[in-house]
């Protein structure tokens, strides 16, 4: 069951409103499935600034580099630098293992609810 | 097995160096090593078992058949490794008079006028150390090219998506933006995806021919055609070469450039890993373009000399020299008539093997092959939960070094087989009859082929735990 | 010579088994109008003809009883266990190790070359190999590349042919490069921080330099951190048995050619690009690399690792398009490094150090000759004198390969191979052109 108070984009992130115009950037457990054991995670610099549909981060398994496009544009005030040492807490939970936090100034259009990425995801495998 | 420094004593070691016989010199102390590196101590039958207890945990093309698709192992010919072991090669100074090198660039020359041939090129540098080396050389040619006739616009390079990882790579280091073009349904390039890419910022094509799923593109000549219409070059990658040499040349294709492999199609061994060499031909019009310097003729004795709009240089002095000695042997030993033999062979033994094998295998394209073919082993993996790698480690078992794996990327799970021209029908015969036994028991005792290998000296490696926690050097103090 | 094992009757009979009458027919998919005429080039050759036609080029080559020739390759006294070990069959005839569990001889090999260049530059981590010191130097700019820092710096000292790979790499990049020229044979500090910015990506010196000098390494590496920029240190791998390493003098990434670790000068290759750099760095580094793992079974065991960053994986982002490298130059490397041993190593270096300052000194109580610099050199130094041409051709009737002929005088390298006696013979001879 994906988590309902998740926005989720198709090139599977999710997005999480923590309040304040402030959100978390995550990848959705379909995306760390289709990966399989991540062993590095490339993320930005607080300060950065990300915009919507642009690579931000990037994740590497062992045979495998994925870009990580941001569902939001704004300004990057913190990173998740636990998973730099620990890239498989994204595996383990990745609804929880947020890679950065953004003070956003735009969110993407084409933001989907749970329902609408299931069925995306049910495309795709 | 034991590194070298766990077999390390202090005090033991070679005696190889004489008293010095001239008064010591006193470094200041400002520029003197602090702590001193942590080199083995060994002594020379140590040494020599290391290395062979190494050799014995490591499978060459002498050890038995390695049909690795797109990397051409075949047998290298032991004369090969006399001549290159000359002392009359190995033991000149690169910054030599040229008048005392003669010899070598006479090798140099002569390695140039029978390739230029093969490939249906005009001239051809020896700089590059390798094929992506030769890629990025052939791609500068391109940049510069475009730039001597004032067109700065030409920036994109052509690559379809079935091309060898380097290709993409190498033209970003050029300076390129890469257009991606997606193959056709038989693996061959999309000729109206080729017409919608090219425009006045292409600056070239990269292309392998046959392609790397083992297919001779029969459009060929127009799409070679469709590039220079619109303004741009087209660059040939030689790493499959070896299935059309002396039957089909790039130049005559429409290529303006090549770069060969002389690790692969001519015979010089890899070395686990180099040192390879990767010429890099070009049509005349092109050759002012070329890096370092090149042999010319004055009055009856050879110079080196650097082309009049050269680019620049890619690596110091002459290239991998001895690896163009070796490859020199080769083609003088094949000639006019051994040179397209070793390719219809290559192409005889690929065929035979798809052959036997296309009963029990998917093949990823149903047709006459050249050098290589592809197999797709998605039903299996689908089915039995069996994957081209669990196959490929079965292999092991049998003494053969697996297909190329998950390679092209177009081809699900594929198996990509080299069987090259230097293996009889006894070896093809008994490798076909080991795939099929292989395929046997991926239906019948999965087991067996996940749980493989079993018999090398280690099992299946834990990669994520040597990507997650990299341990790149040897912990001393452990 | 074909090297092809079957008989004519066994291609007919393969052919059959297909339903196919002929070769021809394997290649109905190039159309006859691109169908090659028969090559214009020699018949095939037997293997004592091939051999006479080769070894014949080969004595055209003159091979000298001494050289003192350097600039970037370097005769070196290769042990005999170097070569016994490098030609062995399944080290010369293996592929690059992807299936790590029948290539746990190159893979730890690699390992334990991987430490040695650790050990002998002081640095954190190193890959397997890149083509050569030149190409190293330019791969080790690109590393150094960030979104707001572009610019290399050279210093003048450095090797010309490694300036101009250098240069070349960049311009294909756009990435701006900055020569500033040598100051009295050395690099001249403050014309670098002259022009070090917040756009500088790094900077790069040469130790010993190209004329042999030895270079304020820990004051440049110190300049070059103060704006933020990376110090590559390009090193002679023999002079690291006695001079300070790159990690001592705090430098970001070491690069060399290696090939003073056993390789033969032969005319320039296949030589050895050694690149080391601090940990910080690693994943950015370019080629292979191999790292230690366990197997299913819980042994030691090493596989070619980070393979992300490389071309098969990333394509067009990866960090560099280097696949094949120099693998048993790698090898070579390693085994003249584990038969020298620190000793023979830091031996080695002394004895280069020496015998190039008895060779200097002699040669300059030669009237007409005197040291271009005033400076501590290693195996290499530059005199000063007007008869270059003559010098380098009287000993070249003798059979000696002469320092190299370069603006003003003339670069000599002295190597623990020369002996006492044969510098003296040298010196009488520039002696006697001198007179």
């Amino acid at each position: 069951m994906l988590p309902n108070d998740l926005k989720f984009a198709k090139s599977h992130e999710w997005v999480k409103e923590l309040g304040d115009g402030i959100v978390e950037i995550g990848l959705t457990d379909f995306a760390q499935n289709a990966m399989g054991s991540l062993v590095f995670v490339n993320l930005p610099e607080v300060g950065d600034s990300v915009e919507i549909e642009e690579t931000f981060a990037d994740v590497e398994s062992v045979k495998a580099v994925s870009d990580v496009y941001s569902p939001v544009s704004g300004e990057v005030i913190e990173v998740n630098e636990e998973l730099l040492d620990a890239p498989e807490k994204i595996n383990e939970a990745a609804w929880d293992a947020w890679l950065i936090r953004v003070k956003v100034s735009e969110v993407s259009s084409e933001l989907m609810d749970a329902a609408a990425y299931e069925q995306v995801c049910a495309e795709e495998a | 097995m034991k590194l070298v420094f766990e077999r390390s004593k202090a005090g033991r070691g070679m005696d190889l160096f004489p008293a010095c016989d001239v008064p010591a010199y006193d470094l200041p102390e400002n520029l003197k090593r602090v702590v001193a590196p942590r080199l083995p101590e060994i002594s020379e039958i140590d040494l020599g078992r290391h290395y062979t207890e190494l050799a014995k945990q490591t499978h060459g093309v002498n050890d038995g058949f390695y049909p690795l698709g797109s990397c051409t192992m075949k047998y290298n010919p032991r004369i090969n490794e006399e001549m290159c072991a000359l002392p009359g090669f190995t033991k000149v100074h690169p910054l030599q008079s040229e008048a005392s090198v003669q010899g070598s660039i006479k090798v140099l020359a002569k390695a140039e006028q029978i390739l230029t041939e093969i490939t249906g090129m005009d001239r051809m540098t020896f700089q590059p150390a390798a094929g992506a080396h030769g890629e990025y050389t052939g791609l500068l040619l391109i940049r510069a090219y475009h730039l001597a006739n004032g067109n700065t616009e030409r920036t994109k390079i052509i690559v379809p998506d079935s091309a060898h990882g380097t290709n993409p790579a190498s033209a970003i280091m050029a300076g390129f933006k890469v257009v991606n073009i997606p193959s056709a349904p038989d693996g061959c390039v999309d000729i109206d995806a080729l017409r919608k890419a090219v425009g006045p910022d292409t600056a070239g094509l990269m292309l392998t021919n046959p392609n790397t799923v083992g297919l001779f593109d029969r459009n060929i000549g127009e799409i070679t055609k469709i590039v220079h219409e619109a303004g741009g070059l087209c660059y040939y990658d030689g790493a499959n070469l070896n299935a059309v040499m002396g039957m089909a040349r790039p130049g005559d294709m429409g290529f303006d450039c090549v770069h060969i492999n002389l690790h692969k199609t001519f015979s010089t061994p890899h070395g686990g890993g180099g040192p390879g060499s990767g010429p890099v031909g070009c049509k005349e019009f092109l050759a002012k373009f070329l890096p370092g310097e090149m042999p010319e003729e004055n009055n009856g004795t050879l110079t080196m000399g650097v082309p009049s709009e050269s680019f620049g240089r890619v690596r110091t002095f002459n290239g991998n020299f001895l690896v163009v000695v070796r490859a020199l042997t080769y083609v003088l030993s094949m000639g006019k008539e051994g040179i397209p033999e070793a390719s219809q062979n290559a192409v005889l033994n690929a065929n035979y093997l798809m052959n036997k094998l296309k009963g029990a295998y998917d093949m990823a394209f149903d047709r006459i092959c050249m050098h290589e073919f592809v197999m797709t082993l998605d039903k299996l993996h689908h089915d039995k939960g069996v994957s081209a790698l669990d196959v490929a480690k079965r292999l092991l078992d049998f003494g053969i070094h697996p297909p190329t794996m998950y390679f092209p990327l177009i081809v699900h799970e594929a198996l990509m087989v080299e069987p090259t021209e230097t293996e009889s029908k006894e070896t093809l015969d008994e490798a076909a009859e080991i795939f099929l036994k292989i395929m046997d028991e991926a239906n019948n005792a999965p087991d067996e082929v996940l749980s493989s290998p079993h018999g090398t000296p280690i099992s299946r490696p834990d990669e994520v735990r040597a990507a997650r926690t990299p341990v790149l050097k040897y912990n001393f103090e452990a | 010579m074909s090297y092809i094992p079957n008989t004519l009757e066994e291609r007919q009979e393969m052919l059959e088994s297909m339903g196919l009458k002929s070769m021809d027919e394997l290649f109905v998919d190039i159309p006859a109008s691109m169908r090659a005429k028969e090559l214009n080039i020699e018949a095939a050759k037997s293997e004592i003809e091939v051999r006479r036609i080769v070894e014949g080029l080969a004595s055209e080559n003159k091979i000298y009883k001494s050289c003192f020739r350097g600039a970037g390759s370097y005769d070196h006294y290769i042990p005999a266990i170097v070569k016994t070990v490098t030609s062995k069959e399944e080290f010369v005839t293996a592929y690059t190790p992807y299936q790590a569990e029948i290539s746990q001889g190159v893979l730890q090999n690699i390992f334990e070359y991987q430490t040695m260049m650790c050990e002998l530059t002081g640095m954190d981590v190193s890959n397997a190999s890149v083509y050569d010191g030149a190409v190293a130097c330019a791969e080790a700019v690109f590393m150094c590349q960030e979104r707001k820092r572009a610019t290399a710096i050279i210093s003048g000292t450095v090797n010309p042919q490694v300036q101009e790979v250098v240069k070349t790499y960049c311009a294909s990049r756009n990435v701006p490069v900055i020569v500033v020229p040598a100051k009295d044979g050395l690099t001249d500090l403050e014309g670098i921080k002259a022009n070090l910015t917040k756009e500088t990506a790094c900077v790069i010196m040469q130790q010993p330099n190209f004329f042999g000098n030895l270079e304020d390494a820990d004051s440049f590496c110190a300049a070059v951190h103060e704006v933020g920029a990376k110090a590559i240190m390009s090193v002679n791998p023999i002079s690291l048995g006695a001079i300070k390493t790159p990690g001592e003098c705090g430098a970001d990434i070491a690069v060399a050619e290696g090939q003073p670790l056993g390789m033969p000068m032969a005319w320039g290759g296949p030589y050895l690009g050694i690149m080391t750099a601090t940990s910080a760095m690693m994943r950015k580094l370019p080629g292979r690399i191999v790292g230690e793992t366990v197997d299913h079974d819980g042994r030691r065991a090493f596989v070619l690792t980070l393979q992300a960053r490389e071309q098969h994986i990333r394509r067009e982002k990866a960090s560099s398009n280097i696949c094949s490298n120099e693998a048993l130059c790698a090898m070579t490397a390693a085994v003249y490094l584990a038969a020298v041993g620190p000793e023979g190593l830091k031996n080695c270096a002394n004895q280069c150090m020496a015998k190039a300052h008895y060779a200097a000194s002699e040669l300059c109580k030669i009237n007409g000759i005197s040291m271009a610099y005033d400076t501590p050199f290693f195996h290499e130094f530059v005199t000063k004198t007007d008869a270059s041409e003559k010098i380098i051709k009287a000993l070249d009737t003798q059979n000696i390969l002469g320092g190299l002929p370069i603006e003003g005088g003339i670069l000599w390298c002295v190597t623990e191979k020369q002996s006492k006696q044969d510098i003296d013979e040298m010196v009488a001879i520039v002696k006697e052109v001198c007179a």
